[in-house]
């Protein structure tokens, strides 16, 4: 719960904060197809990195391989020194990286304030036996595991529909309460995939407004998304991949302005329209 | 020597019912998704039509085999159109507790028919045995044998080379794609659960006679089948065939050398040994489901 | 409101005994209290996890064999040398049952939990089958079909009464009721619990369970030893009653009874197997009494399922819940806006997906 008062901001040329997530010659094949190449890059403490490049580029491959959901071919993945390939996806979560899905992913029958407690498994203390003898312990614990979801709920602003089910809630709404579920499972490193695809204009102003609030917990964020200008506006950083490869990293005015990147990805019309 | 030869002669020709009985699960478990807890019941159902036929009825052998099989398709049918086709779509459990409501219904309406005394079937066959050298072999065992193998046959042609079973292998590896592609999904189903009901009355019909028919010989049958599919991966063919033989290997062998008491106990250690082992089966095709 | 009810209930059932004397009428309370508790432990599987457990029986038989082998005492002989064991208590006895049959659970958890759905279902019944014919075959031990008989029934002490023998339906009753209140706070503890969300969490959305640091195959094993070992209990408190047992205890059957129970009062609600129990213990008692063969009520069973599945796939208590809402607007569990403070059971962290 250390929120640093003083944080990095995006063009600060200072000396760079310690590598968070290292991920360095990564390969993902599926039988024959190659899904990801030799791919390289670091995340470093407290940044916004956002991994961008046309549909097929690998990107949520990447983010499988990294959470533990698909074994890479090749390569290493690091997280503050620690390898995490071969580790099983709770296990990735124990050391703090934790992810979104592409395709939206809450408890559906659940109401929204047991979503969210299921997040906070990791915070929770509570011994089976203790649990099943009723030691007030586990009472404390469990009212203390309520605050921290109402605190989370706060966050996202989802306080008032904490007694839906989750099935009932808009789809603007089940996307921020995956962001909640994955905060609650207190993450330093976190990885949203393409969380604001299919929201209007205006959630997604208050999407890039949560990820500000989020970054002022300490929170690193890898983020894959296709609406530019949701990446240019919360990015540090920019990398961009096209078909397995990272053709382009740099900091988003940079990647604007990469023609390799402009030919790749982005397309005459972007930068007619930016012009 | 001759002892080993014997069983494994037994277990030859216990095997091929055996593989028929599988089959037609892996069938249903293959195209459908439905695990299917009235096999042994449609086994059951085999067993006795084969009984009215020839004991009460006394109609000749092999067209009350043919028969036999006939209205276990046709049962097969029923039971689709009736139970199964409105849960397209529901989760497995769900099929899952329809089907075990079925089996229940359906083993003890077959106990008030057919009382609990075990029934036995006359074979028209020659009661002495065909002797080889050390071995033996009763003629009833025999031409069980050659029927179960025509039926495995017949069913591997009628899957490759017919239309129906062009359509059924397309359900198998993509059901929408499939549909699209025009293959009425409604009737691949309903065939191939008449299809899969009517090889387990088919091993009723051939087993009945060699032992004997009694309203819970159903249950081993559906353990038995269940065994024999997890061997060879659910949903394939040639693995249940050959799951077919191995089960009936191990039971020969274990009630030969270990206590006959535990004969039907080895499909089921079959079962955890080949799950602890190699959880997708010998011979799976596709990843397993669940 | 909803904890009101419940104690009402209790107060209900303790006093029962006391202006109810058809001991007929209670014998079938006991059998119908004895099934709710191994429902109850069925439902921790198949409704809390979504696993569906066809082979619990086995852990019921196993707790019924263990405690009776315990208090009669045993000798077998293992390559000729004897192994033995002289009578122990029947408490104690209760105890090595639960111990045991929990014990089973983990082994079975371990293996099986490699595989899920259809695979589980068919290991589930292997096992349970397995089991059944170890009784039987294994003479030197179980005496196979001849039964275990004259199994000594439990002698408690308690505080302020003294000695108390455990026989007949009176005391029987109370020992149930005890032991079903016990396992209904115990899976309800563990239900509003870090324990079974995960579980709940594994059920609705496994993905995402492992997303946010839930060891899946942990709490599915947890499950499963809790459920196997109340189930055993359940086993244990039938020996002691009956005081014969026999291979029949692991007749799949009683699996489809113990199923249909949760199934019909609602899976993964706390009060589903209590009303699916107490209507399918006290339903064959009824057609009892119209002189119906036990296949036909098989076959009602068979076709109440299929029907329950079809009709009402929530079953009673999420149905009723909904029906009582609709209707009065007043719910035990306000929906809307609870308090950051809400005590841990006013949350339905028991509400199925419906499609």
């Amino acid at each position: 719960m250390s929120t640093p008062d003083t944080l990095p901001a995006p063009d600060a040329a200072a000396t760079p904060a310690p590598v968070a997530l290292a991920v360095a010659g990564l390969s993902i094949r599926f039988g024959g197809l190659m899904a990801v190449e030799d791919m390289t890059f670091e995340v470093r403490e407290g940044e916004v990195l956002s991994l961008i490049g046309p549909n097929g580029a690998g990107k949520t491959s990447a983010f499988n391989a990294i959470t533990g959901y698909i074994p890479a071919s090749s390569g290493s993945i690091t997280y503050r020194g620690v390898p995490l390939t071969g580790l099983k996806p709770d296990q990735i979560a124990g050391h703090g990286v934790v992810r979104t899905f592409q395709k939206t992913s809450v408890f559906n029958g659940l109401p929204v304030l047991d979503n969210v407690l299921i997040g906070l498994h990791r915070r929770a203390r509570q011994h089976p036996l203790a649990i099943m003898l009723g030691l007030p312990g586990v009472r404390r614990d469990e009212a203390r595991l309520r605050d921290l979801a109402w605190e989370i709920l706060d966050l996202v602003s989802l306080r008032g529909r904490a007694g839906e089910v989750a099935a009932s809630l808009s789809y603007g709404e089940l996307r921020l309460l995956e962001v909640a579920i994955a905060l609650a499972a207190e993450p330093t490193l976190l990885l949203l995939d393409e969380p604001v695809s299919g929201m209007n204009p205006a959630e997604t102003g208050a999407f890039m407004a949560l990820i500000a609030r989020i970054r002022t917990r300490g929170t690193t964020i890898l983020l894959v998304e296709h609406d530019m200008k949701m990446v240019m506006g919360v990015s540090d950083r920019v990398v961009c991949l096209n078909q397995g490869r990272i053709i382009a990293d740099g900091p988003p005015a940079a990647i604007q302005r990469d023609p390799q990147v402009i030919r790749a990805y982005l397309g005459e019309r972007y930068v007619r329209a930016r012009g | 020597m001759d002892q080993l030869l014997q069983h494994a002669l037994n277990a030859m020709i216990l095997g091929g019912t055996y593989a028929l009985l599988g089959i037609g699960l892996t069938l249903i478990f293959g195209i459908m998704r439905v695990v299917n807890f009235t096999h042994g019941e449609l086994y059951a159902f085999g067993a006795y039509m084969m009984y009215m036929w020839v004991m009460l009825i006394g109609a000749n052998f092999v067209v009350s085999i043919a028969l036999a099989v006939a209205l276990g398709v046709l049962l097969g049918a029923g039971i689709e159109i009736l139970l199964l086709r409105r849960l397209r779509g529901a989760d497995i459990d769900t099929t899952m507790l329809v089907m075990i409501g079925a089996w229940i219904a359906m083993q003890n309406t077959e106990q008030l028919v057919w009382s609990g005394v075990a029934k036995s079937i006359d074979s028209p066959f020659p009661s002495a045995p065909l002797v080889m050298g050390g071995v033996s072999v009763s003629w009833t065992r025999l031409f069980v044998f050659a029927v179960a193998v025509m039926l495995i046959a017949g069913t591997w042609v009628l899957i490759q080379k017919t239309r129906l079973g062009k359509a059924m292998r397309a359900t198998f590896q993509d059901r929408e794609a499939a549909a699209l592609m025009g293959v009425r999904i409604d009737r691949v189903h309903t065939a191939t659960f008449a299809i899969g009901s009517g090889l387990a009355a088919a091993a009723g019909a051939l087993l009945g006679p060699v032992f004997v028919v009694y309203p819970t010989i159903g249950d081993l049958a559906s353990l038995k089948a269940f065994a024999i599919v997890i061997l060879g991966g659910l949903g394939s063919i040639p693995g249940a065939t050959i799951g077919g033989f191995i089960l009936a290997f191990m039971e020969e062998l274990g009630a030969g050398y270990v206590s006959s008491g535990y004969r039907d106990a080895m499909g089921f250690l079959l079962i955890i040994v080949i799950l602890l082992v190699k959880p997708t089966g010998l011979f799976a095709r596709k990843e397993r489901i669940g | 409101m909803s904890r009101a009810v419940t104690l009402a209930w209790v107060v209900f059932l303790f006093t029962l005994p006391l202006w109810m004397d058809n001991l007929y009428f209670l014998h079938v309370l006991i059998m119908a209290g004895i099934f709710i508790v191994a429902a109850m432990s069925l439902n921790l599987l198949l409704g809390y996890t979504g696993q569906l457990s066809l082979g619990h029986v086995a852990f019921f038989g196993i707790g019924a064999y263990v405690s009776s082998l315990c208090s009669l005492g045993f000798e077998i002989h293992v390559f000729d040398v004897p192994v033995g064991l002289a009578p122990k208590p029947v408490w104690l006895s209760m105890i090595v049952a639960v111990v045991f049959a929990g014990l089973c659970g983990w082994m079975i958890g371990k293996i099986s939990f490699k595989v899920r759905g259809a695979y589980f279902v068919i290991v589930s019944v292997s096992f349970a089958e397995v089991t059944r014919l170890v009784a039987l075959n294994w003479l030197e031990l179980t005496q196979g079909p001849m039964a275990l008989n004259n199994i000594p029934f439990l002698k408690l002490w308690l505080p302020g009464i003294g000695d108390i023998d455990v026989l007949g339906k009176m005391p029987n009753y109370y020992l149930v009721l005890v032991v079903a209140v016990v396992t209904y706070v115990i899976i309800r503890r563990l239900v509003h619990s870090r324990a079974g969300r995960a579980m709940i969490a594994l059920r609705e959305n496994e993905p995402l369970a492992t997303s946010v640091g839930i060891d899946v195959t942990r709490f599915l094993v947890l499950a499963t030893v809790v459920s196997a070992a109340l189930a055993g209990l359940a086993g244990a408190v039938y020996a002691q009653y009956v005081r014969i047992v026999d291979p029949d205890v692991f007749l799949f059957i009683y699996t489809v009874t113990m199923v249909i129970m949760v199934v019909t009062g609602g899976k993964g609600t706390l009060a589903g197997p209590i009303v699916g129990g107490l209507i399918f213990g006290i339903l064959p008692e009824l057609l009892r009494g119209f002189e119906v063969q036990p296949e036909i009520q098989w076959v009602v069973y068979g076709v109440l399922m299929i029907l329950i599945v079809y009709f009402l796939p929530e079953g009673i208590v999420p149905a009723v819940r909904d029906g009582w809402r609709r209707v009065g607007g007043r719910s035990g569990a306000p929906p809307a806006q609870p308090a950051p403070a809400t005590p841990a059971g006013a949350t339905p962290a028991t509400a199925e997906a419906s499609p």
